[in-house]
């Protein structure tokens, strides 16, 4: 018997991908996910296998390989973090109405608190909206032992199966045993017709979807991850979605019974009889109240039912021992006070970093321009928003420094400026970019370019080496795409460049190109 | 039996080096941990922080409640006051004594040292002077583990040894051995201190 690993929550379900028959993983990185897909690029057998693992251009290029790799009936897994669900959600919805031929997961990595991310969003409304069954660990164990179970319930229904996995569990090490190895499937491409979302297909499709889901409550109901427990007293039933469970046993509260929660559709009879046995149910979730609003719906408005949303549970932020040990009755308690000579740290670039120096350069130039708008996108340079450079003035989603510039420019805004790195650029800034061509909008637009997805930790970059190529290729005016290098003795000749493309009326790009400086080192280690 | 340690320091410090040679030691003594960090935007010079739970028993909570920690392990000064909601009253702080000032407001030294030392069990040196003595400025982690080496009870110091070679044995020789002198320097110095 092999000794237990440690491994993160994140290596817990690589590692038993590439044990359940894994042909393909498909992703692009974003925190708290982002170690899966290293996991099975490391791994010797994946490698050996040829298990697929390079990363994609986006979450949404992912999960359409995955279901084309699902469609020639090998099982694939497609991972990301939380906000990837958004970009994904058309592809991700629709596998549901074709259904699938091999096994696959879609695992989405939800960031409650916003640790490194721009909302909270919980991705269990995904699951539910797609009307596919979702699994939630509440630990690495659990979260191995998912994946073997999720491939096989998917391949037994032929529907994808969501996993959602939160910070704390994607990003927290314990002990993990394997299970059985599995071969890959062989290679088998569908001849189903369902594959084509015609309307008269997709609505065939679609009932089908609906007449799977008595299977899939079924196979709640019965799971071996949604235990009941009653105590025979009366008091308090407690709904422990994932994580939560943790916290729960922690504190050890009086109740009159426990429902750990993690495989969904939500169990309807398990839940209707811990009502019976208790006085109120508390439902304590990680996220949104998710679980919380569809037990009111079973349970009815005559039954107390208590969350995030009465307050209970404090209505935003992750779970924590403190927050749970509150609302269960069995608060801990601190004994110092918060420090006297305490100030907030937070994070900022590297020095030497290159993004500093095309702050430092555009600083300077639009100090000239009262009126200008920086607009800004997700990575490392979002923090040339906060000090020293306050250069920012938006950060929203993948794509959007692009797009709102232009949208600010056709309003009337001049300067309209966007920084956008290189990775988010070829993500979901190429698009963007063209609309600005068509209608030659009077926007510049930096790249800061890193030659890495450098704030995940320096992965590849899809685009690296191309941009040029590929701004010009959208139609960019060749003459207003420039190149320059971020250091700090050619500040005046960046200054320049960006000072006379602001002048340019029309859509310029200005490629600020060094590589990541924590990417160079790592770099240089190796070659020593 | 339990140990809750609270790992903190700056990003780029190499706070979770010392997350995997205890987390090494502790598998290869057959006992039950979690460790919990945080990845991406907060380790770009910020504050960064991991809960490290280690015992005998099946381990629950991924993170440590307030009021319940054993140890704060400080790589930086300052960073060991910002957990000060999660020491246990009986708990120890286990820092190093010299500031990164990477902030515009960062607190006057001499009050933050003595804040530090008015609490009721302080071990404080400075980690990194010892490292660059041990030939390895970047082992600084390792002699602050070195200083909590016999608090921490559920591992041993060899059983700390033996990990330090394991996890740094793939970077060669030299390494392990700066990174064991590193260890040995910070034992010796919490040593000194407690005599």
């Amino acid at each position: 018997m092999e000794a237990k690993r440690l491994l993160l929550g994140d290596e817990a379900v690589a590692l038993a991908a590439i044990d359940s028959g894994l042909s393909g993983v498909y992703a692009y990185p974003g925190t708290p996910s982002t170690e899966i897909t290293e996991f099975i690029q490391k791994d010797s057998s994946a490698r050996e296998r040829g298990v697929h693992s390079r990363w994609c251009t986006n979450e949404k290029t992912a999960m359409e390989a995955a279901l084309g790799m699902s469609y020639a009936g090998k099982r694939a897994l497609v991972c990301m973090k939380h906000v990837g669900m958004n970009v994904c959600a058309d592809p991700f919805i629709n596998s549901a109405v074709t259904g699938v031929s091999g096994g696959l997961i879609v695992l989405a990595a939800d960031d409650p608190s916003m640790h490194s991310s721009q909302n909270e969003q919980d991705s269990r409304f995904y699951g539910n909206f797609a009307m596919i069954p979702m699994f939630e660990p509440s630990n690495q164990q659990e979260a191995y032992d998912m994946v073997g179970s999720a491939f096989n319930l998917s391949e037994e229904l032929h529907v994808p199966v969501m996993m959602r996995l939160v910070t704390r569990l994607a990003h927290s090490r314990a002990e993990v045993e394997r299970g059985t190895l599995r071969e890959e499937n062989r290679l088998d491409p569908s001849n189903d017709r369902g594959w084509i979302l015609l309307p008269a297909i997709a609505r065939k499709q679609y009932l089908k979807l609906i007449d799977k889901q008595p299977l899939m409550l079924g196979e709640s109901e019965s799971s071996p991850f949604n235990a009941l427990t009653l105590t025979g007293e009366k008091g308090t039933g407690i709904i422990a979605c994932g994580i939560a469970y943790n916290y729960v046993k922690e504190a050890g509260p009086e109740v009159s019974g426990i429902l750990k929660l993690s495989h969904y559709p939500l169990p309807q009879e398990k839940i209707r009889a811990l009502a019976a046995a208790s006085d109120k149910i508390l439902v304590i979730e990680d996220g949104q109240p998710f679980v919380e609003h569809e037990v009111r719906a079973i349970l009815g408005t005559g039954y107390p039912v208590e969350g995030r949303l009465t307050g209970t549970l404090p209505r935003t932020g992750e779970l924590t021992p403190d927050s749970v040990g509150r609302a269960v009755g069995k608060p801990n308690f601190r004994h110092f006070p918060d420090a006297l000579n305490m100030a907030p740290r937070p994070p900022q670039l590297c020095p030497g970093c290159g993004h500093r120096d095309v702050y430092t350069a555009l600083n300077e130039v639009i100090a000239d321009y009262p009126e200008a708008r920086v607009f800004g996108d997700i990575g490392c340079y979002t923090l040339g928003a906060l000090p020293p450079f306050r250069t920012l003035s938006s950060c929203v989603d993948m794509g959007a420094s692009i797009t709102m510039a232009k949208g600010a420019a056709d309003a009337g805004l001049y300067p309209a400026i966007a920084v956008i790195g290189d990775s988010t650029f070829t993500h979901s800034g190429m698009t963007g970019l063209l609309d600005a061509v068509n209608e030659n909008a009077d926007v510049t637009i930096l790249i800061s370019d890193n030659l890495t997805t450098a704030m995940t930790g320096g992965q590849d970059s899809a685009g690296t080496s191309k941009y040029e190529g590929i701004c010009i290729g959208l139609g960019v005016d060749p003459s207003h795409v420039k190149v320059v290098v971020p250091l700090s003795a050619k500040i005046a000749e960046i200054r320049e460049t960006i000072r006379r493309e602001i002048a340019y009326h029309g859509v310029s790009v200005i490629i600020a190109r060094r590589e990541c400086i924590q990417s160079l080192k790592r770099h240089n280690a190796r070659k020593s | 039996m339990k140990k809750d340690i609270i790992l903190c320091g700056v990003g780029g410090q190499g706070i979770l080096s010392i997350a995997t040679v205890i987390g090494e030691a502790a598998t290869a003594s057959g006992l039950h941990l979690k460790q919990a960090e945080v990845h991406g935007m907060s380790q770009r010079g910020g504050d960064v922080e991991s809960d490290l739970r280690l015992s005998t028993e099946p381990v629950n909570s991924d993170l440590i409640a307030q009021g319940t920690a054993d140890i704060i392990l400080s790589m930086e000064p300052m960073e060991a006051l910002r957990y000060l909601k999660y020491l246990a009253p009986d708990g120890a702080v286990i820092t190093a004594s010299e500031p990164l000032v990477n902030i515009p407001d960062y607190p006057d030294h001499e009050a933050l040292l003595s804040e530090l030392q008015a609490l009721p069990d302080v071990t404080m040196c400075d980690i990194g002077s010892l490292a660059l003595e041990s030939g390895n400025a970047r082992s600084a982690n390792m002699v602050l583990l070195g200083m909590a080496a016999s608090r921490i009870g559920l591992v041993t110091p060899d059983g700390l040894r033996e990990a330090i070679a394991r996890v740094f044995s793939a970077k060669g020789e030299k390494v392990v051995e700066a990174n064991l002198s590193a260890f040995d320097m910070g034992m010796a110095a919490a040593e000194r201190r407690t005599a």
